[in-house]
């Protein structure tokens, strides 16, 4: 069994988002991490690897300095990693630079994460399973393996869908895939190794772009939290109603 | 030259996000000079499928066949795809909902296409072709351009009012060149959700957190959310205690939902949790403790012990809807 993890590094859940002059995420000072929803994917994959055999390859499209999430994906426990020398400027660019790579090596389950948590495009899944016209399932949240097929739930409006398909395909994970107390820090032993597994820098194949951010903005400010008496709900009501008419 | 929409009907009917992305096309429509083709794929009356007309479609094609009585998103794309073509459509219109979010960037690779998802207002210019869309999980904004010559957006739900252009719609049938290929997935079942209204789908979500000290807890927040024909939500560790399931869990890791209203009993505001719910209209904290970070973030806060505010609310409610009748 050949899987393929396709991670973003992006900011800590935790981060306070800003630009500089309106045009550049403002970095400095950032954490980054992997992609929560692609650390779901990476968890499952270490839980089929564990249940039988798998080889975990781990792909990143980025310059050199996404090299330490890639390291923290090889010390949880994958086996080796790509790196795609180039920004990752829009999904049409890094699903098509994935897929050149995928088509390569006939992996029988590719998870990339149902979205990045900055740029919330959750595009590349999709996309990847159009240009290996196999199917993609996101989000994902549940996915049993049998010998050459697999069983998934997904997400749908009102409910879950469950459908089952022969291998290969492309699993968009969220939470749900895998449980966040399953989630791995890597140990000590797992970084020492980390250091030594192949981690492959390959140049891009020049794809188009399709998408151009022009320039970000922070939501408006609030205009203050309105409060009001426990002893007086009633006048929430009210509010709701008279003055945001919502109700 | 039409713009075409894809409508989504779920057991015969279209909902409300439906009805927004026909208004929202067809007011791209007026600006490009152009009309609305809607396509429904599935088992639609055509008295509902009428019902596109009223927000402006002037023509529906309607894929109706077997082979489309269950959701398959290989399937789907092709026949969206078919009938873009079919149109000539330039550009294409999905909402932002969950089979939303899985066709569109699977037709927009097919169309080779640029995208936006999550659109949240109209193309500020269509030529260049501008679209403004939320990124950081609602923590900014962004303007996109779209370079490509056939363009695909999906309208964040709840995010563009109705408009009725009472057009009256042509329907007509539309048998979709199937491809073999595209039936490698098989539907096993559908799991319908527990809770009685879809929380992404709800105009108000009443959610809960730890603050509510135990599932056997939530009676009220479910008499509440009766009263207002609410979605229960929760944070996440409530999800993660296995007091909610985890299917109501909104926040970064969970579901990210955008209602008219949301109230938050007992939930803190963690960075994590708001980044799920700040792109709902109007919030409200109840919360016992003042220095919660949630109060900063919401438009309305009562700082009080819940279960001393709660059942006081829904009597609150009660009266205000037994005033309405």
């Amino acid at each position: 069994m050949k899987i393929l993890v396709c991670i973003s590094s992006v900011p800590d859940t935790t981060s306070k988002i800003s630009f500089k002059d309106s045009s550049t995420f403002n970095a400095d000072g950032i954490q980054f991490i992997i992609n929560p929803n692609d650390e779901f994917g990476l968890t499952k994959a270490l839980h089929i690897k564990e249940a039988g055999a798998a080889t975990i390859t781990v792909i990143n499209v980025g310059l050199a300095d996404t090299e330490p999430v890639i390291r923290k994906a090889l010390a949880i426990g994958a086996d080796d990693a790509i790196r795609i020398n180039a920004q990752p400027t829009d999904a049409f660019f890094v699903a098509t630079e994935i897929a050149a790579i995928a088509k390569q090596n006939n992996y029988d389950i590719i998870f990339a994460g149902k979205e990045s948590i900055d740029y919330n495009g959750g595009m590349v899944a999709g996309m990847l399973g159009e240009l290996l016209s196999v199917p993609s399932y996101t989000p994902c949240v549940g996915m049993e393996l049998q010998a050459t097929s697999v069983t998934v739930e997904c997400l749908v409006d009102g409910g879950k869908e469950v459908q089952t398909s022969k291998l290969p395909v492309v699993v968009g994970g969220q939470k749900g895939l895998v449980e966040e107390k399953d989630l791995r820090i890597p140990n000590m032993r797992g970084i020492m190794s980390a250091r030594t597994k192949p981690l492959q820098v390959v140049q891009p194949s020049a794809s188009a772009h399709h998408e151009l951010y022009k320039g970000f903005e922070l939501p408006p400010a609030k205009a203050g939290c309105k409060m009001v008496s426990k002893d007086d709900v009633k006048e929430l009501v009210n509010l709701l109603h008279k003055e945001a008419k919502v109700i | 030259m039409a713009i075409l929409v894809v409508s989504e009907n779920w057991g015969g009917n279209f909902k409300k996000s439906t009805y927004e992305a026909v208004s929202y096309a067809n007011e791209i429509a007026k600006q490009m000079g152009t009309s609305t083709t809607a396509l429904s794929i599935g088992n639609v009356s055509n008295e509902t499928l009428q019902s596109l007309g009223k927000y402006g479609a002037t023509k529906v094609l309607h894929a109706q066949h077997d082979k489309l009585n269950n959701f398959n998103v290989q399937v789907y794309a092709s026949v969206i795809a078919e009938a873009a073509k079919k149109e000539g459509s330039q550009l294409i219109i999905l909402s932002n909902t969950f089979a939303g979010k899985s066709l569109s960037p699977r037709v927009a690779m097919k169309l080779q296409a640029g995208l936006v998802t999550d659109a949240i207002a109209l193309p500020s210019s269509v030529s260049p072709f501008v679209v403004r869309r939320k990124i950081f999980s609602g923590k900014a904004f962004s303007n996109v351009e779209l370079t490509t010559a056939v363009k695909i957006l999906a309208l964040a739900p709840n995010s563009f009012h109705l408009v009725e252009a009472n057009a009256s719609a042509t329907i007509e049938n539309f048998t979709p060149s199937f491809n073999d290929a595209d039936f490698v997935s098989q539907h096993k079942e559908f799991k319908k959700a527990g809770g009685a209204i879809s929380i992404t789908e709800a105009e108000v979500v009443i959610s809960g957190g730890r603050g509510l000290k135990g599932p056997e807890n939530w009676g009220m927040v479910e008499d509440l959310a009766k009263i207002l024909s609410a979605g229960t939500a929760c944070s996440k560790p409530v999800a993660d205690m296995g007091w909610r399931p985890h299917h109501e869990h909104v926040g970064q890791t969970g579901i990210a939902i955008a209602p008219n209203l949301y109230i938050a009993i007992g939930i803190s505001g963690a960075i994590q949790h708001l980044a799920g719910v700040n792109s709902s209209k109007v919030m409200v904290a109840i919360n016992n403790d003042p220095e919660a970070p949630f109060f900063k973030a919401a438009d309305y806060g009562i700082v009080g012990d819940a279960f001393e505010i709660v059942p006081k609310l829904i009597e609150a409610f009660k009266e205000y809807k037994s005033s309405l009748n």
